[in-house]
């Protein structure tokens, strides 16, 4: 039980897929203008998080290990991502359309970002066994979320401020997350 | 390579069934008006109607909540489009546009102190109302420059805003930002208005500003059609009555009348 407990919270904040693996780096600078869609886009990832690594680690243990397929992990771990993307867009349209315009191109590019291939790729990297990897895929997804909400705050703020031109927009954007990244090493060594 | 084949081909055909009654599940039905009337919509997501971005305004349109004039950016020929698609008949509005009612730039108005924070009038009006002398002035500082989603106001020389009215489209975005109210509203072939919003007695304008309303009544009884009043130490048109003529213009002892005929 333990070792869960230590697992998930390490996802979140030690080994967190943003701002300590810089994974996911693209949907994090793109859809963290307004804290509303920054939490609907985490969301997101956090059920496509959570779901591609169950489904990836069955796919690579039931099908790939015993007809020795592994060289095919990549394929059919992104078509595992695609399709879980393709629901996850449907269900989103339906709830609220208004989170789905906000979303827009970001949201199928949640099948390309790295963050959620990552999570599938350590999994089987780690030797993680079924529940383990779930609640990383779920601690991994949740570390995105609190990472980009976060910084979809502190854009917020941003924009009030009184910075230089040559700084404005995405220029003081990747400061700020180099500095949320830098915050984020002092949870090195907490567990 | 056959068991390649297989189970990867197989993958592909369950996930595609999944997603397949999924998507039954999920179904969103769209009216196709709302397509129809979202394009004929500027697309702009203003948000002056209240609605959140112009698709939800055409969902609204179609079920009859809004009026076919609520958006104030749409043309006369737009909305006759739009009343066509909805079968309704058409409602044509009075084109109003924003106009600045204070005259009292950097070189008008003085100043009580000098204001060296944030270059945002709502900041600004925070510190004792902000830096001009004149309480009810404009603060120059652009907070409608930049709040304005047409690229309509600019600050000129005088670190006044400046409304280009061709661009204008009476949205009320900056009349509700503006902490000082000196933002308003009017009809656009109305050309005459009273470019002060000051409350304050005579003597005291003179004080602060060269060119403001002193509510001296000379205007009143220059108006021929009395389309003026004066509340509050300070003249007001009746839009309903004003006739363009200017002759309260040419009366007005401190310019505070402005007409752009």
């Amino acid at each position: 039980m333990g070792e869960i407990f230590i697992l998930f919270f390490s996802a979140i904040l030690v080994n967190n897929f943003v701002l300590s693996r810089f994974l996911g780096i693209c949907p994090y600078l793109g859809v963290s203008r307004r804290v509303e869609m920054a939490v609907g886009m985490s969301m997101a990832v956090v059920f496509v998080m959570t779901l591609a690594s169950l489904v990836t680690w069955l796919v690579y243990n039931f099908i790939l290990l015993p007809f020795n397929l592994l060289y095919l992990y990549i394929v059919a771990f992104i078509l595992v991502i695609a399709t879980l993307v393709q629901l996850v867009e449907m269900v989103i349209q339906k709830v609220s359309p208004t989170i789905y315009q906000a979303l827009g191109i970001y949201l199928p590019l949640i099948t390309t970002n790295c963050a959620v291939l990552g999570v599938a790729f350590l999994n089987i990297q780690e030797g993680y066994g079924l529940l383990k990897t779930t609640i990383h895929g779920l601690g991994a997804g949740v570390g995105f979320g609190l990472a980009i909400v976060l910084f979809a705050g502190i854009r917020e703020r941003l924009e009030l401020a009184d910075i230089g031109d040559a700084m404005k927009g995405t220029a003081i954007g990747l400061v700020v997350a180099g500095l949320l990244s830098l915050a984020f090493m002092g949870f090195r060594g907490l567990f | 390579m056959l068991p390649a084949i297989l189970s990867l081909g197989g993958l592909g055909l369950l996930f595609a069934f999944g997603l397949g009654l999924a998507a039954r599940k999920f179904a969103v039905k769209v009216d196709p008006r709302i397509e129809k009337i979202a394009e004929i919509l500027p697309g702009v997501n203003c948000g002056a109607c209240g609605f959140p971005n112009c698709q939800a305004v055409a969902a609204a349109l179609i079920e009859g909540k809004i009026e076919s004039d609520s958006c104030v950016l749409v043309e006369e020929e737009a909305l006759r489009n739009i009343a066509e698609i909805l079968g309704q008949e058409v409602k044509v509005k009075e084109k109003k546009v924003a106009r600045l009612i204070c005259q009292g730039g950097k070189d008008q108005a003085k100043e009580k102190y000098v204001y060296q924070g944030v270059r945002e009038c709502r900041v600004a009006n925070l510190l004792f109302g902000g830096e001009k002398a004149c309480a009810y002035g404009c603060l120059g500082l652009g907070t409608c420059v930049q709040e304005c989603p047409f690229g309509a106001i600019a600050l000129d020389e005088n670190n006044l805003p400046l409304i280009n009215e061709d661009k204008c489209t009476g949205c009320r975005k900056c009349v509700e930002v503006c902490p000082k109210e000196v933002l308003t509203l009017i009809p656009k072939p109305k050309k005459v208005w009273i470019a002060c919003n000051s409350r304050a007695k005579g003597a005291q304008v003179k004080k602060v500003c060269q060119e403001g309303c002193i509510g001296c009544g000379l205007c009143l009884k220059a108006c021929k059609p009395k389309a003026i009043t004066l509340e509050n130490n300070l003249a007001r048109i009746d839009y309903q009555k004003c006739t363009n003529c200017g002759d309260c213009v040419e009366k007005c002892p401190t310019k505070a009348i402005t007409c752009c005929l």
